[in-house]
């Protein structure tokens, strides 16, 4: 392997609270994802995975241990050098869409550009990119109320991969849709995972929805349970 | 970026269009106060001046007696001016345009079936030309009018307007007291003075007449001195006083029996304290604007609580701390610099008004505009600061769970 893997966990703990109220949501994790894999985690409430995914996006940090994203130590950094990079390399795709109301499809997909201080016209032309390719082309102007829970949660997509990130997490993606709309927002996550070779990091609770992804990897009160890997994908 | 930010500020204030009304109302009120306070303030000092400069410029008066000093003994009687003084100035004095003996006195004056009460003043031509007074129509006294008491009189505006209307008064007799007179001419009107009396309610007859027929003795009460241009007001004021004592025969161990009163110097004395009043009232309004300050704090902050996904999702895409801390700062900005702008308009337009119905002049100071500009932008930075940073500084996991 002479690629070093995009995400280690080095024995990661993770407690909230303290004395008797302590819990370790995270209970001395390891593990590793390479670039371009497609990587579900699972596991019941209260198993630590969504603690694990807002680290693996640098929205957290692990109480011990180590966290390296792209061989830079994550776990580490201030709030505002995290922020750099998840506007530099990781894109997000929540449960709720989590689009901004009342601002047009394009102006969402816009907003990590312009923290990136990508000049207004350069913006907008890579935010019709972006739509294109989720296959939102013509719903530029359509605000969140306008449009479809599908819809939005392609716009969401489109704002995550706007910026070319070489990370994708995404919590539930499909959590607020419906059986058809769910696969045909994994297809287009999959299809971004193979055609751009885009490293995906899914939080769900629905197995035929983790079917999608080469690995999963089951979580179980703050440790990894299972780690499998799709016989095809290998 | 900055220019996005605005937009975005903009839209954010647009969106709330009423409750960022209101909030705004405290900042256009606090401005508006402040910039009425000013600019009529200063209008007040202006007419203050004009006023005093209007009795005539560089102008002094000479009255019997000491000034009166707040407890000090009574003053002994006084002894009045007399032509010997007003001869002792006319011929002595050096440096002055004009002296004018003067006596005063509110009477009755009747024309046909009208009557009103008058200022009736017995002087001389000198006192046009010491009180810059001018003849509009008619003539001022011929000096055999003076010299012999005539029944000759001058009337102001509001003189003719009662009893002439639109006509012409010249040649009119009309009865002054228990006398008749003839006007010969008509005063240029000098309105309303700063302290609310009509200048032009006046009548002027030769002086000898006045003594005879209305005050029935020989005083003088008042004696008016205008200096000219090229000697200060103080150095005629001392000649005056010089030539007072050595002609009323005030010997060097005591006081003088007069005063002289430089009305320059009163003027400037009016006008500063008008400007310290105006000062302590902008001050007051002062308040309104911290007042308007804190109401943007209050809705800033609500804002921020309001938008604390959107602050989360802004933060999770990559947005810097100070992204967020500037997006609401400008916010901040722009609604309190709208006020303000909203302010400026409001409190000149009442500025303006006010000047009217006052009659004073409309004085509004760039100055002052400018400052308020300043004033209320630099509001928004320092009360919106506070919610701006605790937007800032919310975790974006907390803020993207916040419903």
């Amino acid at each position: 392997m002479a690629e070093p893997p995009l995400i280690v966990f080095e024995k990661v703990w993770k407690t909230y609270g303290s004395g008797v109220t302590e819990v370790n949501a995270l209970a001395g994790i390891d593990l590793s994802i390479r670039r371009g894999e497609f990587v579900a985690i699972m596991g019941p409430s209260g198993s630590g995975k969504s603690t694990a995914m807002n680290i693996v996006g640098c929205l957290d940090t692990p109480t011990s241990g180590r966290y390296d994203f792209m061989g830079a130590d994550a776990g580490r950094l201030d709030r505002n050098r995290r922020a750099l990079l998840r506007n530099l390399y990781i894109g997000f795709v929540f449960q709720g869409y989590n689009l901004l109301p009342r601002t047009t499809a394009a102006e969402n997909v816009e907003l990590p550009l312009i923290y990136r201080g990508v000049a207004a016209h350069e913006r907008r032309e890579l935010a019709m990119k972006a739509l294109a390719e989720v296959g939102l082309d013509g719903r530029e102007h359509h605000t969140p109320a306008e449009l479809s829970g599908g819809q939005q949660q392609r716009v969401a997509i489109a704002r995550a991969i706007v910026t070319r990130p070489t990370l994708l997490v995404a919590d539930e993606p499909t959590g607020n849709l419906d059986t058809a709309r769910s696969h045909e927002i994994m297809d287009l996550l999959t299809r971004l995972n193979e055609e751009h070779g885009l490293t995906i990091v899914m939080v769900t609770h629905e197995a035929d929805i983790a079917t999608y992804a080469g690995r999963t990897i089951a979580f179980r009160d703050g440790h990894v349970a299972s780690d499998t890997i799709k016989l095809e994908a290998a | 970026m900055l220019w996005e930010t605005i937009r975005l500020a903009l839209r954010s204030v647009r969106r709330n269009a009423l409750r960022s009304f209101l909030t705004l109302l405290g900042i256009v009120i606090g401005v508006a106060a402040v910039i009425a306070m000013l600019t009529i303030g200063s209008g007040t000092t202006e007419k203050v001046k004009s006023d005093i400069s209007r009795l005539g410029s560089n102008l002094l008066v000479v009255r019997a007696g000491r000034p009166p000093v707040p407890g000090s003994a009574p003053q002994p009687a006084i002894r009045p001016l007399g032509e010997k003084e007003v001869g002792a100035l006319v011929t002595h004095l050096e440096g002055a345009r004009a002296v004018s003996p003067a006596s005063q006195k509110q009477v009755r004056v009747i024309f046909g079936t009208e009557s009103l009460t008058v200022a009736v003043t017995g002087t001389d031509n000198a006192y046009l030309e010491a009180r810059d007074w001018k003849v509009v129509s008619g003539r001022p006294f011929t000096d055999s009018e003076v010299r012999g008491g005539v029944n000759a009189c001058l009337i102001g505006e509001t003189v003719r307007q009662q009893f002439f209307g639109a006509g012409d008064p010249d040649g009119a007799r009309i009865r002054v007291g228990r006398m008749s007179c003839k006007v010969v001419g008509l005063l240029e009107p000098k309105g309303y003075s700063g302290f609310g009396q009509d200048q032009d309610n006046v009548l002027l007859m030769p002086l000898a007449a006045y003594q005879r027929r209305i005050a029935g003795n020989r005083d003088i009460e008042t004696i008016y001195v205008a200096a000219d241009d090229a000697t200060p007001t103080s150095v005629v004021q001392t000649r005056m006083e010089d030539i007072l004592r050595d002609s009323r025969r005030v010997t060097a161990d005591r006081e003088d029996d007069f005063s002289v009163r430089d009305m320059t110097q009163i003027a400037d004395a009016m006008a500063s304290a008008t400007t310290t009043m105006t000062g302590m009232l902008g001050a007051v309004a002062g308040v309104s604007l911290l007042v308007g300050g804190i109401g943007i704090m209050n809705i800033m902050l609500v804002s921020v609580t309001e938008r604390t996904r959107e602050i989360g999702i802004r933060l999770a895409i990559g947005a810097h701390e100070k992204h967020i801390l500037v997006q609401f700062l400008v916010e901040a900005t722009v609604l309190s610099l709208l006020g303000g702008l909203i302010g400026i308009a409001l409190g000149l337009g009442i500025a303006g008004a006010t000047s009217m119905a006052l009659s004073i002049p409309f004085a509004p100071s760039l100055a002052v505009v400018l400052l308020a500009v300043g004033f209320s932008a630099l509001i928004g930075m320092v009360f919106g600061f506070f919610p701006a940073l605790r937007g800032a500084r919310l975790d974006p996991i907390e803020a993207l769970r916040h419903e």
